[in-house]
């Protein structure tokens, strides 16, 4: 895989990682059916960390992500959110979803709304802001991925960069104290992935926590802290961005890592 | 095959340049369209004659038809072995057709009807309406019945009093208990008012304030006023219910989705003509001895029920068309189960049903002609009368031509609406 060429360095000063814990898991196990997909994931995310996930395809990288958020359940083991246990109890799951933005490779912008209405339904329905203070907020998140001008478009009118930068804003609106991306840049062109990366670089630095699935290694190494390598269904190996590229451990690791670098 | 690539490098840019003249202007149109080759060549003209012949058939004889005439006699007389059309039938039996045995000078209470509702349909059907039209919209479905059926005031207020009693309900339970009970009690409740309440409310008050308008039976309703009144209350019913058994059809919850599924089969399994004579005979089997529960109503029941088994399979094939990714982007926002199928899924699965909503739509209305077959007076009942008229009798291609005609109009139009519906939601997507 080809590394992006980032046009600013990110400052890793400014990326401070808190003590507080915002996600742990404990010995989580998820079947699909009898396909046991996730097995014993053990996980603690402090606050203010990078995360990266790779794997090979079908590792169960977006199912483990997607357990965070509760858009899969699991079956055994403990997951909890900003200290929240996510069970099948509703209200918990809700207050977890206002607290966790997610990007989805496929965007998942809602088609039939304009770049605007798609930042503002969220915080005007989950979060009762008024309508007027929650279209500032969206300009103000559309100028950060700097789309302002496009807010009166429909997402069917723009570029897939543009596209995934606007779900990136549409997630920010909500202020969420977390971040999922589901591989968000593979489905774009090269030339379209960096726009995307700069602007998750600007947010790991304004001190968001984030868990990335993604093949991007250069992002790996410009921001993460900490990669975990998944292989079936379970966490293979983890470590500091440097040494997990320069001295990876396990074969299996050695393995992925000589396929996509 | 040699190895050798030969070099190029194109050095000027080519310009813009008009197509050959003979895709354009009509006469291009007409050789491209009409006389491609021979053979379609010889179809065009084939059709042409066959257009020439109908039209030189069917212009004279309606156009040269007869207008003033007491009976089909008078018209034959007065044409004098021409072949025309004797219109005069619908000239003189032109408010039957219209409105039945409706009292003549009360159709202004149909009309006002059908005014009101167009009013109402303005905000629902057409963007950047006024937003005070809502109270119409929402004040017709009482309005509406009270100007056709007439009566006492208080039937339309009871009526509407059953969805404040249901909403009531529902909010305290929906606080006290859990929302699940709230859906179920509110609705119940709002049932037993108006099975069991509803009527003695109407009753008790007009006895202390008696307001009304002069009633009339249903057994006056007729022609296309019939028509029209059970093909929209059949369309605006059967909508929500569609909405609403589609939903249940995709439910997690096992009782909710075979109670969809199993009505939705039954209901398609038979034939409307069956459910029309259930209406007639047996309904008033089943409901407690004494209650007089009105035949059009009882006919529009069965239409709504027909329909919205057809109205929750095409909008069950909107919803199918739906990425998987829209409902997990709204889960992932923290929209809730009918937030999300309000804002994001509904608009999205109805754009894309629209051609099948319409269609339902047209068959329903064009459905209600079979309530003729149980003895009711839709336009269909009154060709059927008036051909048993003496003075008409052997009258057919006139009456049946007329009822076709404005059928058509009303279709035509639907149909256009949705054409109209279908750019105006176009948000150049996919
Ligand atoms: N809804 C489902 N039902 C059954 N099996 C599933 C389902 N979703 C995913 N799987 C299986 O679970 C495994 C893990 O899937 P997952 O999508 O998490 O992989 P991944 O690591 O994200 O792969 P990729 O890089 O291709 O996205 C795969 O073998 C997949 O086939
Ligand atoms: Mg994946």
């Amino acid at each position: 895989m080809s590394e992006v060429e980032f046009d600013h360095h990110a400052d890793r000063s400014r990326m401070q990682v808190s003590d507080e814990v915002a996600i742990e898991v404990v010995n989580m196990n998820k079947w699909y059916g009898s396909f046991h997909v996730l097995r014993d994931i053990n996980l603690t995310v402090n606050r203010g960390e990078r995360i990266v996930i790779c794997g090979p395809s079908g590792s169960g990288k977006s199912t483990l992500i997607r357990c965070m958020n509760r858009l899969e359940e699991h079956q055994e083991g403990k997951i909890i959110v900003d200290g929240i246990e996510l069970t099948s109890d509703l209200k918990n799951i809700d207050k977890v979803r206002r607290e966790v933005g997610m990007v989805f490779q496929h965007f998942n912008l809602f088609p039939h709304l304009t770049i605007l209405e798609n930042c503002t339904l969220a915080p005007i329905w989950v979060r009762k802001t008024p309508r007027r203070e929650a279209e500032e907020t969206a300009m103000h998140f559309l100028e950060k991925v700097k789309i302002p001008e496009q807010a009166h478009k429909y997402p069917g009118q723009l570029s897939g960069g543009q596209q995934q930068r606007v779900a990136i804003a549409r997630s920010l609106c909500m202020k969420p104290r977390i971040m999922l991306f589901d591989e968000p840049t593979s489905a774009l062109d090269p030339e379209m992935i960096k726009e995307v990366l700069d602007t998750m670089i600007e947010l790991a630095e304004e001190g968001m926590t984030m868990l990335v699935v993604t093949h991007e290694m250069g992002f790996a190494k410009e921001v993460a802290n900490r990669v975990i390598f998944m292989d079936a269904g379970q966490i293979v190996e983890q470590n500091e961005p440097e040494e997990f590229f320069s001295n990876p451990q396990s074969e299996r690791t050695k393995l992925f890592l000589s396929q996509i670098l | 095959m040699s190895d050798k690539v030969t070099a190029y490098v194109r050095t000027e840019m080519l310009e813009e340049k008009a197509p050959p003249s003979l895709n354009t202007g009509p006469l291009g149109w007409i050789r491209e369209n009409l006389f491609p080759n021979w053979f379609s060549s010889i179809l065009t003209l084939v059709s042409l004659w066959i257009i020439y012949k109908m039209l030189v058939a069917f212009i004279p004889w309606a156009f040269g038809g007869v207008w003033n005439a007491s009976s089909l006699n008078e018209c034959r007389e007065i044409l004098q072995g021409v072949d025309a059309a004797c219109w005069a039938v619908i000239h003189e039996r032109f408010w039957q057709l219209m409105y039945g045995f409706y009292p003549d000078h009360l159709y202004w209470r149909p009309n006002l009807a059908l005014i009101l509702l167009i009013v109402a349909l303005v905000p629902v059907l057409f963007e950047g309406a006024p937003r005070k039209l809502l109270w119409i919209s929402v004040a017709t479905p009482f309005v509406g019945p009270w100007l056709l059926w007439g009566g006492t005031i208080w039937t339309p207020v009871a009526a509407a009093l059953g969805f404040v009693v249901g909403i009531a309900v529902y909010r305290l339970t929906a606080s006290a208990l859990s929302n699940l009970a709230g859906l179920v009690l509110g609705p119940l409740a709002a049932v037993i008012w108006w099975i069991l309440l509803a009527g003695r409310f109407s009753d008790l008050v007009s006895s202390i304030l008696p307001l009304g308008i002069e009633p009339v039976e249903s057994r006056m309703f007729g022609g296309f006023m019939l028509a029209i009144t059970l093909g929209i209350t059949g369309i605006a019913a059967s909508f929500p219910l569609g909405i609403i058994l589609a939903l249940g059809r995709q439910s997690n919850l096992i009782i909710v989705k075979t109670l969809s599924v199993g009505f939705i089969e039954f209901i398609r399994g038979v034939p409307l003509i069956t459910l029309l004579f259930v209406a007639q005979v047996m309904l008033a089997y089943f409901l407690p001895k004494g209650t007089d529960f009105d035949i059009i109503l009882r006919v529009m029941i069965m239409i709504t029920l027909f329909a919205a088994a057809y109205m929750a399979e095409v909008i069950r094939g909107g919803l199918a068309a739906l990425p998987k990714g829209q409902y997990e982007a709204a889960d992932a926002l923290g929209l809730n189960y009918w937030q999300a199928q309000r804002l994001i899924i509904m608009p999205q699965a109805l754009k894309i049903a629209i051609p099948g909503i319409v269609s339902t739509f047209i068959g329903l209305f064009k459905d209600t002609t079979l309530v003729s077959i149980i003895g009711l007076a839709d336009p269909i009942g009154w060709v059927k009368f008036i051909q048993a008229d003496a003075a008409w009798n052997g009258i057919v291609w006139e009456l049946y031509g007329f009822v076709a005609l404005v059928f058509f109009i009303i279709c035509f139009s639907m149909s256009r609406y949705s054409m109209y519906l279908e750019r105006k939601l176009e948000t150049g997507h996919k």
